[in-house]
């Protein structure tokens, strides 16, 4: 996969789809790209995170603790991406991402990330409306929630 | 030392001296020769007085004149040859020469004499300088600095080395000449001669005094010369500090104020010099004045004939320069005996240690006794605090002790103590009766270790400063061959002659006994085991992978690691491991190798094919145009050239993506965007010839798997092989030595050893890679049992100065690791371990005392938390520099006090 795919990915990760084409190649550029073998762990439930990942091929199980054991939750395949809000800001790892098939990802690191947003303002921009929009999303639907509760 | 630099001089080169004079005696005779051949010459040679009456005269007459005892009696013993005027002229003219080179040859001897005498006293000197620093009692160092210690040392004793030729030679011959113009003056009159005298005593004690403040002045600046090297020094040392708190301009104004007080003081010095100077030209043209006016009156008056006051004039004509001569003989004595005093004041301070303890062992170094006692020790610092109080402790070398106490308990003082690192003020400190301050430093050296808080590493490797507690004399003599024994045994015979000793630094000084060896065969595994006790082992192993051997020198570990890539290579086409490393093969293009790497398929040996430099060689070139490679390479230039214009426009100049990830720097970038804007899209054909070179050079850094900008296809990858081959093919012969191919079946000594061992590249992007070659590398070389020798090469790794190329932890782990393999009769860690871990602390501290007590020696462990005392057998509380308890762990709980709060508070 080349960088071009690569960018089409990154597009669409909700935070980065209305950045602009060149600064997210650039990302592409800069970050590293990492393969994990069958039953490697990507990250580890309740570990600080900073880095987030964009599946590019493989699958991976989304793990959650819980009394009873570890379960899988879900599934991810290319497209998928997780982590995102890790680089925005520290938050502990929801859940256990273990490869399923060999699984290619590119890691976006929190120190690369912002090292662009502080060069390019205007991406902060795009990503702020974004946060905007689904904090507005979320605020709609809770009060949706609580009207109908 | 003596405080006369004559005395100095004269006890030290007496016989140099007396040889040095005598030779100057008789290269007068040769001299005067020189002087009255010409004369010869002249008159009878060229104008033939001689030989008005006859033609030939007898040449080289041998004949004793004793006519002042015996009038009228001449002995003849030759009657010499008969010449003629042209022979006479001929023999003369070559005696001439042969005087001139004789003279010369004199010249020559008496100044070599002069030279070896003064660098020979002028070694001596700093070595018995060298010597005092070693003998300074510990304290002193705290007071002195170390760069003025070295400006004088190396500097400012140097000008003794020109002046002690001339310290006798030069008063005795000037004054000789000027003697002889005296006597001279004094046989025409003695009035005359009298009044010589006087004006010359005048002359001689006036210049003087008025030397005197160019004197003091040129100790001023002596004095501010060397606080200025110290100062600069303390800039060095403490140039973080001075960014941290922005304190450089602080720093200016200080050295700016130094700076103009020694202005000040060199042109007062100049000034006075030029003084001086004037009343040195009035004083010796008043002899003239006063020949004039007096002869001259005489001569008026009829007392004194015209001819004997030109005589006096002519005889005075000699006498200035000598005297001169003299005058600035004497001042520059003054000048270096003040430098000498400067200099060997600061090298008597008080508590010196003597030589002895400080004497070489003729074998091995005994045994440092059974019983350590203190009694009354008392320890102040400057005087006033007291910080340890009548201190009385006795010890048993062999036991295993720790002490504990608050900050202010006096306990690393007592540390400190038993190193000899700090002499109390009184009390007493014995072992086995005698006075333990007494030993000699070889029994402390051998026998008893000490680790402080921190630790001073010498810009060495580790293993020189792992061995360095071992050296205390040489136990075995360098092997040398029949011609090197030769110049060795000269070069030992000028040592002694300059008080220097003789020993032998490239003989083996490393004590292999004491380390529990038998010799260099068997050291390793010591070394080893005492890395291990101070958890440093793991990092030294690192430090060899990352290391180099030379084939040439260790044949057998070359041959040992290529068997580990073999079965490195095994192990890495099980599934586990698969696609972790792409291996260098032959005939594949390696994706996680740049462009440049991939075509030269080797490591670059010198500057010839490293780097950059591959780019711009003129062979690498006819490489690529010969296989066509040269318009590819431009066309994937000019595709990277368009992908880093589009990434890296708008990003402001100075941001470090530049450098880490961009093909072409920021302040280039701009005129690639102009050449493609002029390019406007047309392919590799449209681009200028100068621009084709640069964009060539683009891909060279490429490396496809890790940049991923799609551009070698299989097609373009045959292609580079094909240049591989050509490259590796065409090598000329000059240039076989540039590079070291990579072949399997081949060590590479140029490559580290973890180089050599893979044969290839971790492949970029894997999860962990590097973590799991890393384990299944030590595990291959645990394996092949050869962990060991990457150690060994890791010991060979330099440490940098004061061993910053370390981080602290591991050359605080090195210095314990350098007290503990001389096996010592007694250990004393002095808070040694506080900068550890918890845990790794009380690892350390179980591995010295499972280790002494193996052996039955005797630790002593001054803790730097309370509860590390619990597994030793006896704990010493201290409390405000006294002892306040002493007992097993068991005892003291019994007993309660402070030990419980100590342990509690831990």
């Amino acid at each position: 996969m080349n960088l071009n795919e690569e960018v089409e990915l990154l597009k669409g990760v909700p935070i980065f789809s209305k950045v602009e084409q060149a600064r997210l190649k650039l990302l592409a550029f800069t970050s590293e790209r990492v393969n994990f073998g069958v039953g490697q762990e990507v990250c580890h439930q309740g570990d600080p995170g900073d880095t987030m990942y964009v599946i590019l091929g493989g699958t991976a199980d989304v793990l959650i603790d819980t009394p009873n054991g570890q379960i899988s939750v879900a599934e991810m395949k290319r497209n998928s991406f997780f982590g995102e809000i890790a680089i925005l800001c520290d938050v502990p790892r929801t859940a256990t991402i273990k490869a399923k098939e060999p699984l290619a990802t590119l890691k976006i690191t929190k120190d690369m990330f912002y090292r662009l947003v502080a060069e390019f303002p205007e991406m902060a921009i795009e990503i702020m409306r974004e946060l905007a929009h689904r904090l507005e999303d979320t605020n709609q639907k809770l009060r949706a929630a609580t009207r109908a509760g | 030392m003596e405080r006369s630099l004559f005395s100095y001089i004269w006890r030290h080169s007496r016989p140099e001296q007396i040889v040095i004079l005598l030779l100057v005696v008789l290269a007068q005779v040769f001299y005067f020769m020189s002087l009255t051949v010409p004369k010869s010459v002249i008159n009878n040679g060229i104008q033939g007085n001689a030989f008005k009456d006859s033609k030939t005269i007898p040449f080289l007459v041998w004949e004793l004149d004793l006519s002042a005892i015996f009038p009228g009696r001449v002995i003849r013993f030759f009657d010499g040859f008969q010449v003629d005027q042209l022979q006479y002229l001929v023999v003369m003219s070559f005696v001439f020469l042969g005087a001139v080179v004789v003279n010369g040859l004199f010249k020559k001897t008496i100044n070599t004499q002069k030279g070896r005498m003064g660098e020979r006293m002028l070694r001596r000197l700093r070595y018995e300088l060298y010597d005092r620093i070693l003998r300074f009692p510990p304290a002193h160092f705290r007071k002195v600095k170390q760069a003025e210690l070295a400006t004088m040392v190396k500097d400012e004793v140097e000008p003794l080395g020109g002046f002690i030729g001339d310290a006798y030679v030069q008063p005795m011959f000037l004054g000789g000449q000027a003697l002889t113009a005296i006597i001279f003056i004094m046989m025409q009159n003695w009035l005359l001669g009298i009044i010589v005298v006087v004006l010359l005593a005048v002359q001689m004690s006036i210049i003087p005094r008025l030397r005197k403040p160019v004197l003091v002045l040129g100790r001023q600046r002596q004095i501010s010369a060397r606080q200025l090297a110290g100062r600069i020094a303390e800039t060095a040392d403490g140039v973080h500090e001075i960014h941290i708190h922005g304190a450089a301009n602080y720093e200016r104004a200080d050295i700016s104020e130094r700076l103009g007080l020694i202005f000040k003081i060199r042109f007062d010095l100049y000034q006075k010099k030029f003084v001086a100077k004037f009343w040195n030209n009035i004083l010796s043209q008043a002899t003239p004045f006063a020949i004039y006016l007096v002869g001259g009156y005489f001569a008026i008056t009829g007392q004194m004939d015209v001819g004997a006051v030109v005589g006096v004039l002519l005889a005075y004509k000699d006498l200035p320069s000598p005297i001169k001569e003299l005058i600035d003989w004497d001042q520059q004595r003054q000048d270096v005996q003040i430098k000498y005093e400067q200099v060997i004041d600061q090298f008597q301070p008080e508590g010196m240690m003597p030589p002895a303890l400080q004497a070489i062992p003729d074998g091995p170094p005994p045994p440092l006794g059974k019983e350590l006692a203190l009694a009354g020790v008392v320890v102040t610092e400057d005087g006033r605090i007291k910080q340890l109080d009548s201190l009385s402790l006795t010890l048993q070398t062999s036991s295993r002790v720790a002490v504990i106490g608050g900050s202010g308990s006096g306990k690393d003082v007592l540390g400190q103590v038993l190193a000899r690192q700090t002499l109390p003020a009184s009390g007493s400190v014995r072992i086995d009766g005698k006075d333990f301050f007494q030993l000699p430093e070889y029994v402390i050296g051998a026998r008893l270790a000490y680790v402080g808080q921190d630790t001073y590493l010498f810009p060495l490797t580790v293993r020189d400063n792992l061995l360095f507690g071992l050296k205390l004399r040489p136990v075995a003599p360098a092997v040398y061959d029949d011609a090197t024994r030769a110049i060795r045994e000269v070069f030992w015979k000028e040592s002694e002659r300059a008080g220097n000793p003789a020993f032998d630094p490239n003989a083996d000084w490393v004590d292999y006994e004491l380390a529990g060896a038998t010799g260099p065969a068997d050291l390793l595994p010591c070394m080893v085991r005492v890395l291990k006790h101070v958890e440093l082992d793991e990092d030294i192993y690192s430090l060899g992978l990352r290391g180099t051997v030379d084939a040439a020198q260790r044949p057998d570990l070359a041959e040992k690691i290529l068997k580990a890539r073999h079965t490195l290579h095994e192990h890495l086409q099980d599934g586990t491991y698969a696609g972790l490393v792409e291996p260098f093969n032959d005939d594949h293009y390696n994706k996680n190798l740049s462009v440049a790497e991939n075509l030269l398929f080797g490591t670059a040996l010198g500057k010839q094919f490293d780097g950059d430099n591959l780019a711009a060689d003129p062979y690498v070139m006819s490489v690529l145009q010969k296989t066509g490679l040269d318009v590819d390479l431009q066309r994937m230039g000019l595709s990277i050239a368009e992908t880093m214009v589009e990434l890296f426009s708008g990003l402001s100049p100075d941001n470090p993506l530049f450098e880490q990830y961009s093909f072409i720097s920021a302040d280039e970038l701009p005129n690639v965007r102009l050449l493609l804007q002029r390019l406007g899209g047309k392919g590799i054909e449209a681009v200028p010839e100068a621009d084709r070179i640069r964009l060539m050079t683009l891909p060279f850094r490429y490396i496809e798997a890790r940049h991923r900008l799609g551009l070698i296809d299989a097609a373009m990858e045959e292609r580079i092989l094909g240049a591989r081959r050509a490259f590796a093919e065409g090598l000329p012969a000059n240039l076989r030595d540039a590079v070291e191919f990579y072949d399997f079946e081949r060590y590479n000594s140029a490559a580290t050893l973890q180089d050599n061992i893979l044969f290839g590249r971790l492949v970029y992007g894997q999860a962990q890679a590097g973590e799991r070659i890393g384990t299944l590398i030590a595990q291959v070389f645990d394996e092949l049992g050869l962990r060991d020798s990457v150690i060994e090469v890791g010991l060979d790794y330099n440490v940098g100065v004061g061993g910053k190329r370390l981080p602290a932890s591991q050359r605080q782990k090195l210095g314990i690791a350098r007290a503990l393999i001389k096996r010592p009769q007694l250990v004393v860690v002095n808070e040694a371990v506080a900068m550890f871990d918890g845990r790794t602390q009380d690892r350390i501290r179980d591995n010295i005392l499972a280790d002494a007590t193996e052996r039955g020696c005797g630790v002593f462990w001054i803790a730097n938390r309370p509860n590390q005392a619990e597994p030793f057998e006896q704990i010493v509380v201290m409390q405000g520099g006294r002892v306040v308890a002493q007992g097993s762990p068991s005892e003291l709980a019994a007993r309660g006090g402070l030990y419980t709060e100590l342990m509690a508070s831990a």
